[in-house]
């Protein structure tokens, strides 16, 4: 009797990949020796000692389970359907072979595991940006296994982005910074599902681009944008994962909702043309790449839950002198957006600074 | 000795170290704290090697048997 055997993903590997098995049995005990002198690495899955479904096993007729009918005896007719459901924990999905590998530096850590990596390929990060600071952070939680990157800029990739913006390649120049980086992700890791926001962030937009993940990381360049991720993230109730760079000087930290934000630090921006941008003051190229991936490892210990997160701390970083330092910060009671009675209720747009275009590099 | 009620078998013959702590340590995630894990390796330096990780994680390796000329069993407890 031709019948057909559903075979689950988690004992798919041992049946060469295939979801569905055909064979010839009139009974459901035959059908099971059939499958395993087929398929003699399923039998330790499916079978016991003495050949008896084991407890976490259990094995549709019809979608009919066969305790309901004659066990082991329920005879099989023609086009009779199948399933072999064993137990699962959780409902999580294992791991490929490939994500085993890809991920064993992981999984063998005591704070990460198994149960760690699974949280990473469930987390959705942010980045606002793809520049000299999004450009590591995306590399890195891309080899991580962060399972959603979500990419923000408007930029196309220009010759002057080399020198630090080191996920785009030559051959991306003229291309949108955001096609550029999602390609390269997918180079390194395929599990990554990246969304590409090609689009400037603005008062009308933002807490609908941010609303879907569970973390932002700010790699933004200008204080409008600056201003405009750190009220979002307050009024979304998302953490903010800080940095910024300037010269040789760089800083990081993290918001999270409810312990300060960036206008407890800086409650308005300078006026324009006080500080100089990027573009006129130029700025070492491998330091994004130290600042950048203090985001990246900030935002795996936020979705892991590891460590002491750099919250109500400010790092500070000189390359010139090769020194770090930390200062406290703590949530300012009369913070214009987080404090207990504040005046910014709705999002602002920040007028652009230095006559050049907005930027988000 | 009294044998030991094994609540899941993992056959790991032709994985090598680290693959084979690794596929170990996935498979006592998803079991039940003080279920028995029975893991059948073929790789001679995960003999010592998986006893050694999973008694660092906290887990109770309760035997490490030779079982054939190649193959050997670890049978460890969940903590
Ligand atoms: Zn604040």
């Amino acid at each position: 009797m031709p019948v057909t055997v559903y075979i689950p993903t988690p004992l798919r590997r041992y049946t060469e990949n295939q979801a569905r098995v055909s064979t010839e049995a009139n009974d459901v005990a035959s059908l099971l020796d059939d499958l395993v002198s087929r398929y003699p690495e399923l039998k330790t899955h499916i079978l016991d000692d003495n050949y008896e479904i084991p407890r976490y096993v259990n094995v549709y007729v019809n979608e009919e389970e066969i305790h309901s009918l004659q066990g082991k005896g329920t005879r099989l007719k023609d086009g009779d359907q199948v399933a072999v459901i064993p137990a699962m924990a959780g409902g999580a999905q294992p791991f490929s072979e490939d994500q085993i590998k890809r991920y064993s530096r992981h999984i063998i850590l005591p704070e990460v595991g198994g149960k760690g990596q699974r949280k990473l390929l469930e987390a959705k990060v942010l980045l606002i940006g793809t520049g000299g600071l999004g450009s590591p952070a995306a590399l890195y939680l891309a080899a991580a296994g962060v399972g959603t990157l979500g990419v923000v800029d408007f930029d196309v990739v220009d010759m002057s982005n080399l020198q630090r913006q080191v996920i785009h390649h030559v051959h991306d120049l003229g291309r949108p910074k955001v096609q550029s980086a999602a390609e390269t992700i997918n180079d390194i890791n395929p599990d990554v599902k990246v969304i590409q926001h090609n689009t400037r962030v603005a008062s009308d937009n933002i807490l609908d681009i941010i609303a879907d993940y569970d973390v932002i990381l700010d790699g933004c360049d200008n204080f409008p944008t600056r201003y405009l991720v750190n009220d979002a993230c307050v009024l979304a109730g998302k953490p903010n994962v800080y940095g910024s760079i300037f010269r040789f000087d760089g800083q990081a930290t993290v918001f999270a909702p409810g312990k300060g934000c960036y206008r407890c630090l800086f409650p308005t921006p300078p006026p324009p043309g006080m500080v100089p941008s990027c573009q006129e003051a130029g700025v070492l190229g491998v330091l994004p790449g130290i600042i950048g991936v203090i985001q990246a490892t900030e935002a795996v210990k936020l979705i892991l839950n590891a460590g002491e997160p750099l919250i109500n701390r400010l790092l500070l970083y000189d390359a010139l002198s090769m020194e770090f330092r930390e200062v406290k910060i703590r949530r300012d009671a009369n913070c214009p957006i987080c404090g207990d009675n504040p005046t910014i209720k709705e999002l602002i747009d920040y007028e652009q600074f230095c006559g050049i275009g907005p930027a988000t590099h | 000795m009294e044998s030991i009620q094994i609540d899941q078998e993992l056959n790991i013959k032709g994985e090598v170290c680290p693959y084979t702590f690794v596929k170990s340590k996935l498979a006592l995630e998803d079991m039940e704290s003080g279920e028995v894990l029975r893991v059948v390796v073929d790789h001679l330096p995960a003999v010592t090697n998986v006893p050694r990780s999973l008694t660092n994680e906290g887990h109770n390796v309760l035997e490490v048997a030779q079982i054939s000329d190649t193959d050997w069993a670890i049978t460890v407890r969940k903590a």
